[in-house]
């Protein structure tokens, strides 16, 4: 068997195992920290599917980023392994509504690239992408580009909103 | 470039094998004997009062949230760092330059605005707090 095949069925193993231990733990710790499985095993498809750029941002955001966010988040909340899981909602209506929109809008776009994806690959080419995606975005992305900026200025100020009120 | 992720992979195999084989072998190699004092939890020699979970800072999460946004911001100049020299040599690149500047100003007005609210302080402001209130 292709090496790469083997490597491709060990990784795909190792992730859904680390997202099922997510999925269904007890311990909400045991699934922050399972959640390192699951980037880490993303990582790993990303690089057989030659996106070398997108696994290295993979590395740096999520697993440098957001898993050390959400280990913080499930750290500082006091007594949430106690939690049983009830919510208070403000508005009833508002959560299947939310459900409704959440699976159309996945749904649809699971649609789209299932329909508009070529499976069958005649020659896989392994090649480093970062300078193509650079000239990507100073060229024909340039827009989207400037707004990702706008973007995580408007997340970084509405988080620090939220979060100070909490601080004092 | 798929031999040099190998070279990575084979890295982390030989790093995971290093720490469960050390675990492993040490499991049949140190003696066994525990009894209650050894058995309790150890506090830098202070006896455990209380459980485990207290509530931190919470500026520890609204740090780690600045240094995601900035991160991500890391992430997306790369790119453009690796065909500066093209666009240069192209005879472009005070437009590159002007581009990923208008990226990194918005940012930077992102930068100015947790310093001067106060966020990225972590004690002084503390500080001041308890002095207002007299305690």
């Amino acid at each position: 068997m292709d090496i790469s095949l083997a490597i491709f069925f060990v990784i795909s193993a190792v992730t859904l195992v680390a997202c099922g231990i997510v999925a269904f733990s007890k311990n909400m710790i045991y699934s922050a920290f399972a959640l390192l499985g699951v980037f880490a095993g993303v990582l790993g498809l990303y690089i057989l599917l030659s996106a070398d750029f997108v696994a290295i941002v993979q590395l740096v955001i999520y697993i440098g980023g957001i898993l050390v966010l959400i280990l913080f988040a499930v750290m500082l909340t006091t007594r949430i392994d106690m939690a049983s899981g009830e919510r208070r909602l403000v508005n009833k209506a508002m959560e299947p509504l939310a459900a409704f929109f959440g699976i159309a809008i996945l749904g649809a776009l699971i649609w789209k690239s299932f329909f508009s994806t070529h499976w069958t690959v005649s020659r896989v080419f392994y090649g480093p992408t970062t300078a193509a995606i650079g000239e990507k975005l100073l060229n024909e992305y340039l827009l989207p580009f400037e707004i990702i900026s706008l973007l995580l200025i408007l997340g970084l100020v509405g988080a620090m909103v939220l979060g100070r009120r909490e601080v004092k | 470039m798929l031999s040099d992720f190998s070279l990575v992979l084979i890295f982390a195999i030989i790093s995971a094998l290093f720490i469960f084989g050390a675990l492993f072998a040490g499991r049949f190699l140190r003696p066994s004997d525990p009894n209650t004092v050894k058995s309790e939890t150890y506090e830098c020699g202070e006896k455990a009062v209380g459980p485990a979970w207290i509530g931190f800072n919470i500026r520890f999460y609204l740090i780690a949230l600045i240094f995601v946004i900035f991160d991500v911001e890391a992430a997306l100049i790369f790119p453009v760092a690796a065909v500066f020299k093209k666009w240069i040599a192209a005879g472009q690149g005070l437009v590159a330059l002007a581009e990923i500047l208008v990226f990194i100003a918005v940012l930077v007005l992102g930068l100015v605005y947790v310093w001067v609210k106060g966020d990225l302080e972590w004690v002084k402001k503390f500080a001041q707090e308890h002095r207002n209130t007299g305690t």
